[in-house]
Protein backbone atom coordinates (compact mmCIF):
# COMPACT_ATOMS: atom_id res chain seq x y z
CA UNK A 1 0.00 0.00 0.00
CA UNK A 2 1.46 3.38 -0.67
CA UNK A 3 1.68 6.42 1.24
CA UNK A 4 1.73 9.73 0.24
CA UNK A 5 3.69 12.59 2.88
CA UNK A 6 3.46 16.02 2.95
CA UNK A 7 4.87 18.26 5.88
CA UNK A 8 4.84 16.06 8.81
CA UNK A 9 1.88 14.31 7.73
CA UNK A 10 2.16 10.82 6.54
CA UNK A 11 -0.78 8.94 5.16
CA UNK A 12 -2.15 5.57 3.35
CA UNK A 13 -3.51 5.94 0.02
CA UNK A 14 -4.43 3.71 -2.89
CA UNK A 15 -3.22 3.61 -6.08
CA UNK A 16 -4.98 6.45 -7.67
CA UNK A 17 -4.16 8.58 -4.83
CA UNK A 18 -7.08 8.50 -2.60
CA UNK A 19 -7.35 8.26 1.24
CA UNK A 20 -7.61 4.29 2.43
CA UNK A 21 -8.14 5.52 6.33
CA UNK A 22 -10.31 8.69 6.78
CA UNK A 23 -8.76 8.85 10.37
CA UNK A 24 -5.02 9.78 9.16
CA UNK A 25 -6.78 12.87 7.43
CA UNK A 26 -6.91 16.05 9.25
CA UNK A 27 -8.43 19.85 8.72
CA UNK A 28 -4.74 21.34 8.48
CA UNK A 29 -3.43 18.23 6.07
CA UNK A 30 -7.09 19.10 3.96
CA UNK A 31 -5.94 23.04 3.70
CA UNK A 32 -2.46 21.50 2.45
CA UNK A 33 -3.81 19.15 -0.55
CA UNK A 34 -6.72 22.00 -1.66
CA UNK A 35 -3.81 24.72 -2.30
CA UNK A 36 -2.25 21.34 -4.06
CA UNK A 37 -5.49 20.51 -6.54
CA UNK A 38 -5.31 24.18 -6.94
CA UNK A 39 -8.50 25.27 -5.09
CA UNK A 40 -6.46 27.49 -3.33
CA UNK A 41 -8.01 28.94 0.68
CA UNK A 42 -10.87 27.11 1.71
CA UNK A 43 -14.31 28.84 2.33
CA UNK A 44 -16.88 28.02 4.99
CA UNK A 45 -18.83 27.09 1.90
CA UNK A 46 -16.06 24.59 1.08
CA UNK A 47 -16.06 23.08 4.47
CA UNK A 48 -20.21 22.66 5.12
CA UNK A 49 -19.22 20.34 1.48
CA UNK A 50 -16.65 18.72 3.37
CA UNK A 51 -18.08 18.17 6.31
CA UNK A 52 -21.27 16.53 5.38
CA UNK A 53 -19.12 14.11 3.18
CA UNK A 54 -17.22 13.20 5.82
CA UNK A 55 -20.12 12.97 8.41
CA UNK A 56 -22.14 10.83 5.70
CA UNK A 57 -19.70 8.55 5.08
CA UNK A 58 -19.16 7.45 8.91
CA UNK A 59 -23.14 7.25 8.94
CA UNK A 60 -23.04 5.27 6.25
CA UNK A 61 -19.70 3.85 5.15
CA UNK A 62 -20.03 5.03 1.47
CA UNK A 63 -19.08 8.19 0.20
CA UNK A 64 -21.94 10.34 -1.04
CA UNK A 65 -22.07 11.34 -4.74
CA UNK A 66 -23.35 14.37 -5.93
CA UNK A 67 -26.76 13.91 -5.97
CA UNK A 68 -26.60 12.16 -2.48
CA UNK A 69 -25.21 15.91 -1.55
CA UNK A 70 -28.05 17.53 -3.23
CA UNK A 71 -31.04 15.27 -1.52
CA UNK A 72 -29.55 14.82 1.89
CA UNK A 73 -27.02 17.72 2.30
CA UNK A 74 -29.14 19.94 0.56
CA UNK A 75 -26.53 21.38 -1.49
CA UNK A 76 -26.38 23.31 -4.56
CA UNK A 77 -24.74 21.29 -7.10
CA UNK A 78 -24.01 24.17 -9.61
CA UNK A 79 -22.01 25.81 -6.89
CA UNK A 80 -20.76 22.67 -5.55
CA UNK A 81 -19.30 22.57 -9.40
CA UNK A 82 -17.86 26.34 -8.52
CA UNK A 83 -16.12 25.48 -5.67
CA UNK A 84 -14.53 22.33 -6.64
CA UNK A 85 -14.43 23.02 -10.44
CA UNK A 86 -13.56 19.71 -13.10
CA UNK A 87 -14.24 16.43 -10.99
CA UNK A 88 -16.24 17.78 -7.57
CA UNK A 89 -17.21 14.59 -6.50
CA UNK A 90 -13.75 13.15 -6.60
CA UNK A 91 -12.08 16.23 -5.52
CA UNK A 92 -14.21 16.38 -2.44
CA UNK A 93 -13.88 13.01 -1.58
CA UNK A 94 -9.99 13.86 -1.78
CA UNK A 95 -10.48 16.70 -0.07
CA UNK A 96 -12.54 15.14 3.19
CA UNK A 97 -10.02 11.66 3.28
CA UNK A 98 -12.34 9.71 1.77
CA UNK A 99 -12.55 6.86 -1.31
CA UNK A 100 -13.81 8.42 -4.16
CA UNK A 101 -17.76 7.88 -4.47
CA UNK A 102 -18.62 4.58 -6.51
CA UNK A 103 -22.36 5.14 -7.10
CA UNK A 104 -23.52 6.27 -10.93
CA UNK A 105 -25.75 9.30 -9.99
CA UNK B 1 -0.32 26.48 -5.17
CA UNK B 2 2.04 24.38 -3.58
CA UNK B 3 3.72 22.24 -5.26
CA UNK B 4 3.46 18.39 -5.31
CA UNK B 5 6.26 16.48 -3.25
CA UNK B 6 8.41 14.16 -4.84
CA UNK B 7 6.89 10.35 -5.42
CA UNK B 8 3.56 12.12 -4.18
CA UNK B 9 0.45 10.12 -5.50
CA UNK B 10 -1.94 12.71 -6.58
CA UNK B 11 -5.45 11.88 -7.90
CA UNK B 12 -6.56 13.07 -11.55
CA UNK B 13 -8.67 16.08 -11.01
CA UNK B 14 -7.73 17.74 -14.42
CA UNK B 15 -10.52 16.95 -15.95
CA UNK B 16 -11.01 19.30 -18.78
CA UNK B 17 -7.88 21.28 -18.14
CA UNK B 18 -5.40 17.77 -18.59
CA UNK B 19 -7.14 17.26 -21.37
CA UNK B 20 -6.36 20.79 -22.72
CA UNK B 21 -2.97 20.48 -22.21
CA UNK B 22 -2.39 17.37 -24.47
CA UNK B 23 -0.05 18.35 -27.11
CA UNK B 24 -1.26 18.40 -30.17
CA UNK B 25 1.91 19.45 -32.40
CA UNK B 26 2.99 15.62 -31.56
CA UNK B 27 -0.03 14.08 -32.58
CA UNK B 28 0.10 13.19 -36.70
CA UNK B 29 -3.17 11.45 -37.17
CA UNK B 30 -5.95 14.96 -36.99
CA UNK B 31 -9.40 13.70 -35.02
CA UNK B 32 -12.58 15.71 -35.20
CA UNK B 33 -11.62 18.14 -37.90
CA UNK B 34 -8.54 19.51 -35.90
CA UNK B 35 -10.29 19.58 -32.86
CA UNK B 36 -8.06 20.24 -29.88
CA UNK B 37 -10.12 21.35 -26.68
CA UNK B 38 -11.20 19.50 -23.70
CA UNK B 39 -12.87 16.17 -23.80
CA UNK B 40 -16.52 16.37 -25.08
CA UNK B 41 -19.49 13.84 -25.37
CA UNK B 42 -22.13 14.13 -27.29
CA UNK B 43 -25.43 12.21 -26.81
CA UNK B 44 -28.06 11.75 -29.34
CA UNK B 45 -31.00 10.33 -27.49
CA UNK B 46 -33.58 9.07 -29.51
CA UNK B 47 -36.15 6.89 -28.20
CA UNK B 48 -38.84 7.93 -25.05
CA UNK B 49 -39.40 4.90 -23.69
CA UNK B 50 -38.96 4.72 -19.54
CA UNK B 51 -35.95 2.56 -19.67
CA UNK B 52 -34.25 4.35 -22.50
CA UNK B 53 -34.33 7.61 -21.17
CA UNK B 54 -31.98 6.23 -18.42
CA UNK B 55 -28.88 5.48 -20.16
CA UNK B 56 -28.49 9.31 -21.42
CA UNK B 57 -29.70 10.74 -18.17
CA UNK B 58 -27.26 8.71 -16.35
CA UNK B 59 -24.26 8.86 -18.68
CA UNK B 60 -24.57 12.45 -19.16
CA UNK B 61 -24.03 13.09 -15.49
CA UNK B 62 -21.80 10.96 -14.90
CA UNK B 63 -19.42 12.47 -17.66
CA UNK B 64 -20.26 16.39 -16.48
CA UNK B 65 -18.97 15.13 -12.86
CA UNK B 66 -15.71 14.17 -14.66
CA UNK B 67 -15.38 17.59 -15.86
CA UNK B 68 -16.20 16.19 -19.77
CA UNK B 69 -18.18 18.96 -21.70
CA UNK B 70 -21.66 17.75 -22.34
CA UNK B 71 -24.19 17.94 -25.29
CA UNK B 72 -27.48 16.38 -25.36
CA UNK B 73 -29.48 16.03 -28.61
CA UNK B 74 -33.18 14.82 -28.08
CA UNK B 75 -34.57 13.69 -31.31
CA UNK B 76 -37.40 11.72 -32.32
CA UNK B 77 -39.17 10.33 -29.34
CA UNK B 78 -36.40 11.32 -27.28
CA UNK B 79 -37.91 14.80 -27.54
CA UNK B 80 -40.43 12.79 -24.91
CA UNK B 81 -37.36 13.00 -22.66
CA UNK B 82 -37.61 17.13 -22.54
CA UNK B 83 -41.18 17.83 -23.18
CA UNK B 84 -43.01 18.87 -19.89
CA UNK B 85 -46.25 17.41 -21.27
CA UNK B 86 -45.13 14.06 -21.06
CA UNK B 87 -41.55 13.30 -19.48
CA UNK B 88 -43.29 12.45 -16.17
CA UNK B 89 -45.21 10.23 -18.11
CA UNK B 90 -42.60 7.90 -19.74
CA UNK B 91 -43.89 4.28 -19.65
CA UNK B 92 -41.58 1.01 -19.87
CA UNK B 93 -43.31 -2.05 -21.67
CA UNK B 94 -42.63 -5.41 -21.77
CA UNK B 95 -43.96 -6.13 -25.58
CA UNK B 96 -40.54 -6.80 -27.42
CA UNK B 97 -38.15 -7.04 -24.40
CA UNK B 98 -37.10 -11.01 -23.89
CA UNK B 99 -35.19 -9.54 -21.15
CA UNK B 100 -37.96 -9.57 -18.89
CA UNK B 101 -37.91 -11.72 -15.95
CA UNK B 102 -37.98 -10.05 -12.58
CA UNK B 103 -35.23 -10.37 -9.79
CA UNK B 104 -38.33 -10.74 -6.85
CA UNK B 105 -39.80 -14.02 -9.07
CA UNK B 106 -36.35 -15.92 -6.80
CA UNK B 107 -38.08 -15.87 -3.47
CA UNK B 108 -40.74 -17.82 -4.96
CA UNK B 109 -39.18 -20.32 -7.29
CA UNK B 110 -35.09 -20.31 -6.79
CA UNK B 111 -34.30 -20.28 -10.44
CA UNK B 112 -37.12 -18.53 -11.52
CA UNK B 113 -35.77 -14.80 -11.32
CA UNK B 114 -33.99 -15.97 -14.70
CA UNK B 115 -37.18 -17.21 -16.35
CA UNK B 116 -38.02 -14.89 -19.67
CA UNK B 117 -42.00 -13.27 -19.12
CA UNK B 118 -43.72 -14.78 -22.12
CA UNK B 119 -44.47 -11.94 -24.43
CA UNK B 120 -48.15 -12.63 -24.48
CA UNK B 121 -48.12 -11.24 -21.27
CA UNK B 122 -47.00 -7.84 -21.85
CA UNK B 123 -50.44 -7.21 -24.14
CA UNK B 124 -52.62 -7.67 -21.09
CA UNK B 125 -54.48 -4.63 -20.33
CA UNK B 126 -53.05 -2.45 -17.53
CA UNK B 127 -49.29 -4.18 -17.82
CA UNK B 128 -47.06 -1.69 -19.02
CA UNK B 129 -48.83 0.48 -16.24
CA UNK B 130 -47.94 -2.01 -13.82
CA UNK B 131 -43.94 -2.53 -15.76
CA UNK B 132 -43.96 1.56 -15.70
CA UNK B 133 -44.77 1.60 -11.53
CA UNK B 134 -42.27 -1.23 -11.04
CA UNK B 135 -39.61 0.12 -12.84
CA UNK B 136 -40.13 3.45 -10.85
CA UNK B 137 -40.01 1.97 -8.04
CA UNK B 138 -36.28 0.55 -8.40
CA UNK B 139 -35.16 3.51 -10.23
CA UNK B 140 -36.34 5.75 -7.04
CA UNK B 141 -35.16 2.77 -4.66
CA UNK B 142 -31.32 3.94 -5.75
CA UNK B 143 -31.76 6.68 -5.02
CA UNK B 144 -32.18 7.87 -8.92
CA UNK B 145 -34.17 11.37 -9.96
CA UNK B 146 -37.01 11.06 -11.71
CA UNK B 147 -36.87 12.31 -15.43
CA UNK B 148 -38.03 15.87 -14.75
CA UNK B 149 -35.79 16.23 -11.94
CA UNK B 150 -32.74 14.24 -13.46
CA UNK B 151 -33.03 17.50 -16.26
CA UNK B 152 -32.49 20.22 -13.34
CA UNK B 153 -29.97 17.86 -12.55
CA UNK B 154 -27.88 18.03 -15.44
CA UNK B 155 -28.65 21.48 -15.83
CA UNK B 156 -27.09 22.41 -12.56
CA UNK B 157 -23.80 20.10 -13.68
CA UNK B 158 -23.26 22.55 -16.77
CA UNK B 159 -25.13 19.57 -19.59
CA UNK B 160 -26.11 21.43 -22.69
CA UNK B 161 -29.50 20.15 -23.81
CA UNK B 162 -30.93 20.87 -27.49
CA UNK B 163 -33.95 19.93 -29.41
CA UNK B 164 -33.82 18.17 -33.11
CA UNK B 165 -35.78 20.65 -35.42
CA UNK B 166 -37.47 18.57 -37.65
CA UNK B 167 -38.65 16.36 -35.05
CA UNK B 168 -39.94 19.47 -32.76
CA UNK B 169 -41.46 20.44 -36.07
CA UNK B 170 -42.93 16.68 -37.03
CA UNK B 171 -44.46 16.07 -33.42
CA UNK B 172 -45.72 19.76 -33.74
CA UNK B 173 -44.54 21.00 -30.17
CA UNK B 174 -44.59 24.22 -28.84
CA UNK B 175 -41.41 26.07 -27.05
CA UNK B 176 -42.92 26.83 -24.47
CA UNK B 177 -43.71 22.57 -23.24
CA UNK B 178 -39.34 22.32 -23.60
CA UNK B 179 -38.05 22.34 -19.96
CA UNK B 180 -36.38 25.45 -19.38
CA UNK B 181 -33.16 23.76 -19.63
CA UNK B 182 -32.85 23.18 -23.25
CA UNK B 183 -31.12 25.69 -25.04
CA UNK B 184 -32.86 25.59 -28.40
CA UNK B 185 -34.10 23.81 -31.02
CA UNK B 186 -31.05 23.14 -33.48
CA UNK B 187 -31.34 21.39 -37.03
CA UNK B 188 -28.84 18.88 -38.40
CA UNK B 189 -26.51 20.87 -39.36
CA UNK B 190 -25.88 22.87 -36.22
CA UNK B 191 -25.18 19.68 -34.40
CA UNK B 192 -22.14 19.11 -36.61
CA UNK B 193 -20.83 21.88 -35.75
CA UNK B 194 -21.48 21.50 -32.05
CA UNK B 195 -20.16 17.51 -32.39
CA UNK B 196 -16.96 18.68 -33.39
CA UNK B 197 -14.35 16.41 -31.97
CA UNK B 198 -16.81 15.10 -29.11
CA UNK B 199 -17.02 10.50 -28.87
CA UNK B 200 -20.75 10.37 -29.89
CA UNK B 201 -23.12 7.88 -28.27
CA UNK B 202 -26.35 7.37 -30.22
CA UNK B 203 -29.08 5.71 -27.71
Amino acid sequence: MPSNTIAEYTFAVNEEGFFTNREEWSEPLAEMLASMVGIGELTDAHWAALRFMRDDQAKTGVTPTLRRMQTQGKFDVKQLFTLFPGKPAKMMSYLAGLPKPVGCV
Amino acid sequence: MRTVPEGFILPSFGGASAAASVDVATQTMPSGGGYSGPRKLVLICSKGNLDMAYPGLILGNAAAGEGIEVHMFFTFWGLDIVNKKTNGKLQFTMVGNTAMHMADLGNLHPGLEHWSMPQWMGRIPGMTKIATNMMHKQIADLGVPTVPEFLDLLDAAGVKMWACRMSFDMMKMIEADLHPAVQGVISATDFMELSEGAQTLFI
